[in-house]
């Protein structure tokens, strides 16, 4: 366990120090450009799985909170030209108070009908911003990019590094909850809310907790996407691909364990970034659908149950 | 993008904010030009308005419930997590496309020829359904729900691969003319979807309530094991009912897009109006299908009068969230 | 063992009627039960037993004061908070956490349940685990996952939870429904020997020889109406309580 802890954190720290070398070495934006997608990806997926995986509630949202977070950056760049640090701060706490407001539908609702206010949700935010003009409504509204600032040689790798200090931070924060007391609780109350209520887990207040440590993940996960594209509108920012990728990536990688979610980020991300620039972007969400559909129905426990599997059997080979 | 009937004729694209004046109701308006309805503009109260709005809301109400058939008894009888519903939907509406763009079939007998074949799609869906989840049992919630999101956003692909992201519409001799009743114009088309649903609810109500099939798929939502216990089987019987809420899907979809153009994600907006109706129906309940797809035809109708066609895709999934959060058993709720 | 009657009652039920809708579960339901008392509760299906423990577990809410425990008024109380204050139960259909093993099945409640010092490590809470399994004959199945288990083991992996939060009383619904006599006879020892740890019993069954052998006082459910109370002999002779039974 101790050990565990010590690679974890030196794993952490020699990540970070690779993508701020990085940024250094390379001169050419595509790398960053298209491993920043991924990074961000990742994010989602870790976020999402807190509650999905841990609480079993699935989330079909994950576009409502990426989206205020990007209107949350659009917004406070407009208004006061806040900086990026400030934009993803402000959508943490954004997508905090839409977690906790989330969080308490689930007293009301479980299971599919969870799901299915996540995705009313989102499109009644959508619809909202679509009739905000101040944030360019329908047609959406352009950026222009502040100068970039030291340490960095462009916006772009500065972008990449936030996002990835962003994955670390969603990765601490995953592994320290299934680690911890809370993610035995969420584990309980996933199997049988009620059995979990009656044996003392204090189901609501963890269910909250679940939705606003993710909604915040999520949100901030969203805001440097403004600056990124330098651009952003409703439709694509509130776009339920956002949501079908982030559970695919979650579930085809295995909610089991925190590893699990980043797993399944890097390799469908990393797809999606391929076949989007070598075929379509309609064959690439074709992929994730019948990927998704693939491991729901084949290998329920995603990528980690698999590779558990195949451990625990050649253990028993062992013995 | 959502879109719905409202905003999905061709040329007459209505998202943006710029169209948000001088805006009647949109489907009055669409078959011939001005009516009487937009002259005051939609901040402007006039009773003809209002009437206008109920009118046609009413007539749009019984097609949104001929929608919802299979998915009241799909979700409100089987507990299946169906949220493909509205993707097979529109999957029925390209097929009908087909048969009346190639082969110059009325889209309604197309909508009915199609049907024998959704039915054993559906005999298949719940079988391949049963197998995976429902018979592991254990954690089948999460992963049963993201199957049928995961079929959903195949169809919508292959649909788009197949056609492209452009609208379709059909030909009939009932599509283009409208029906003038002093100021007021009801195109015909929604009159017609307006009879089908009508008779198509009826039917199925009745199926239920009067055949011996119809009475064990309701006797299958209340109580398996009693069933079991006369000697029925329940997996049998539930895969029937699957068949006929997918069957039903031919003549809905021929109404889709009789109604309007549909485009291969229309199914993301029925998903708010299909779940909308079949919750606020009380699960299950035929009777309810039609009463909360008149309360939400008739509520995007005023709404899209009085506030423009922006606001429309939202309606049927607030209505949603209200219900779900104020009253998630529904009107006519089988369940305390 | 405190002799029953002498002392102020640990469970009070007052004036309890639940609805739902307009169907009366409960109606008027009134009782006390005293501390270390082993209190059987008998009625035909659908009488109001589980919706009675429903009520006092908090998965259902009532009005205030119907439910005081240890002299609080506990009807506002979530159910988490009335476990931490010494009610468990067990489920008619066993609910465990079927993702976990035995064991941890009842780590989430000395997690939870019990309020923990800081200083008690999680080897600790272990072993604590683990001598609660022995007691109940299940410690060879505690790394086993929860889904592997027989009925009988199941029964006592729940009653085994509910022990883990250190409760002061106990509701068993059920817990012997479709068992073989022997499985029986080994349940009733174990909810007996829990009553001498000084832990009151609240038993819901169907089973009479177990009722009359556990109970030292007995109550009848009929249509959410208390048709008898006392001891567990003049309630089975009681008419009213055969006519229920009998179903005329």
């Amino acid at each position: 366990m101790k050990r565990n802890g010590i690679f974890f954190w030196i794993g952490a720290a020699v990540f970070l120090i690779a993508i701020a070398l990085m940024t250094k070495l390379i001169t050419n934006e595509y790398p960053f450009f298209a491993g920043y997608v991924i990074l961000q990806f990742i994010v989602l997926a870790v976020a999402w799985s807190i509650l999905g995986g841990h609480a079993g509630y699935v989330n079909f949202g994950t576009s409502a909170f990426f989206g205020m977070g990007v209107y949350t950056a659009v917004f406070l760049f407009k208004v006061a030209g806040a900086p990026l640090l400030v934009q993803i701060v402000a959508a943490a706490g954004v997508g905090a108070l839409m977690g906790f407001a989330l969080g308490l539908l689930t007293l009301r609702m479980q299971g599919i009908f969870f799901s299915i206010a996540t995705i009313a949700l989102t499109i009644v935010i959508e619809t909202s911003i679509t009739n905000w003009r101040y944030v360019g409504g329908a047609a959406g509204i352009q950026l222009q990019r502040p100068p970039v600032t030291w340490p960095f040689s462009g916006y772009v790798q500065m972008l990449f590094f936030v996002q990835a200090v962003l994955v670390v931070l969603a990765v601490v924060v995953s592994r320290y909850i299934q680690n911890s007391w809370i993610g035995r609780g969420l584990q309980a109350l996933r199997d049988d809310e009620l059995a979990a209520e009656c044996t003392g887990v204090p189901t609501l207040r963890l269910k909250v907790l679940a939705c606003v440590v993710s909604g915040a993940l999520m949100c901030a996960a969203g805001a440097p996407a403004a600056m990124y594209l330098q651009y952003a509108d409703p439709s694509s920012a509130f776009n339920l691909n956002y949501s079908v990728s982030t559970l695919a990536m979650s579930l085809i990688g295995g909610t089991a364990h925190w590893a699990g979610p980043i797993v399944g980020a890097i390799l469908l991300g990393t797809t999606q970034q391929l076949l989007t620039v070598t075929i379509s972007s309609e064959v690439n969400v074709l992929v994730l659908g019948v990927m998704l559909v693939l491991f729901v129905v084949a290998a329920p426990e995603g990528l980690i149950g698999l590779l558990r599997r195949v451990r625990d059997k050649r253990r028993e080979g062992k013995q | 993008m959502i879109s719905g009937p409202w905003c999905a004729d061709p040329g007459r694209r209505t998202s943006a904010p710029s169209n948000f004046g001088g805006k009647g109701s949109a489907c009055a308006n669409r078959e011939g030009g001005g009516s009487g309805a937009g002259q005051g503009g939609p901040y402007v109260f006039s009773f003809e308005l209002l009437l206008d709005a109920v009118v046609l809301g009413v007539l749009l109400g019984c097609f949104y419930a001929a929608v919802s058939l299979g998915l009241s008894v799909a979700f409100g009888l089987l507990d299946v997590p169906h949220v493909a519903h509205p993707a097979f939907l529109v999957l029925a509406s390209y097929a009908v496309y087909v048969l009346n763009e190639f082969y110059g079939i009325d889209p309604l007998l197309a909508g009915l020829l199609i049907t024998p074949f959704l039915f054993v799609f559906g005999l298949a869906a719940y079988r391949l359904y049963y197998e995976t989840f429902e018979k592991r049992g254990s954690d089948a919630g999460v992963r049963g729900i993201a199957f049928f999101f995961g079929i959903a956003f195949i169809i919508e692909v292959l649909i788009i691969l197949q056609f492209g992201v452009d609208q379709r519409s059909v030909t009939a001799p009932y599509i283009g003319k409208a029906w003038r009743i002093g100021d007021m114009r009801i195109p015909y088309r929604l009159v017609v979807a307006f009879a089908v649903a009508a008779l198509l609810t009826t039917l199925l109500a009745l199926y239920l309530s009067k055949t011996f099939m119809g009475r064990a798929i309701r006797a299958v939502a209340q109580d398996q094991e009693a069933l079991r216990l006369m000697g029925a089987n329940p997996i049998r019987i539930k895969q029937w009912a699957f068949g006929i809420a997918t069957a039903v899907l031919g003549i809905a979809g021929a109404l889709l897009i009789i109604v309007a153009p549909v485009d291969p994600t229309l199914d993301r907006a029925y998903i708010g109006r299909t779940f909308c109706v079949v919750v606020m129906a009380g699960l299950g309940s035929m009777t309810g299908t039609l009463v909360a797809a008149i309360i939400l035809g008739v509520a995007e109708s005023i709404v899209l009068t009085l506030f423009g066609a922006s606001w429309a895709p939202a309606i049927s999934f607030a209505m949603l969230l209200g219900v779900l959060a104020v009253r998630p058993q529904g009107l006519f709720g089988r369940r305390s | 063992m405190t002799p029953p009657g002498t002392s102020a009652p640990l469970l009070q039920i007052s004036g309890l009627t639940k609805r739902f809708g307009g169907f009366t579960a409960l109606d008027n339901v009134s009782v006390d039960i005293r501390p270390g008392e082993r209190f059987g509760l008998i009625g035909p299906n659908g009488s109001g037993k589980t919706t009675l423990i429903n009520c006092i577990s908090g998965a259902f809410r009532t009005e205030a004061r119907t439910v005081v425990f240890r002299g609080e008024d506990i009807t506002q109380l979530p159910a988490h908070v009335r476990t931490r204050r010494g009610i468990a139960r067990s489920f008619q259909i066993p609910r465990p956490f079927k993702s976990m093993t035995v064991v941890e099945n009842l780590m989430v409640a000395l997690d939870f349940a019990v309020a923990t010092d800081p200083l008690v490590s999680a080897a600790h809470r272990h072993e604590t685990a683990m001598s609660i399994l022995a007691g109940m004959g299940l410690a060879s199945k505690a790394d086993a996952s929860a889904t592997t288990l027989s009925q009988v083991e199941l029964r006592k992996m729940e009653l085994a939870r509910a022990m883990a939060t250190r409760p002061k009383l106990l509701i068993s619904d059920e817990a012997m429904a479709g068992l073989s006599s022997s499985e029986v006879d080994e349940v009733l020892d174990l909810l007996m020997s829990l009553a001498d740890q000084d832990i009151t019993v609240i038993m819901i069954e169907h089973i009479m020889q177990a009722v009359m052998r556990f109970s030292q006082r007995v109550m009848c459910l009929d249509a959410g109406k208390i048709i008898a109370i006392g001891a567990p002999n003049e309630v089975m002779a009681n008419q009213r309580v055969q006519e229920a039974y009998l179903g005329t």
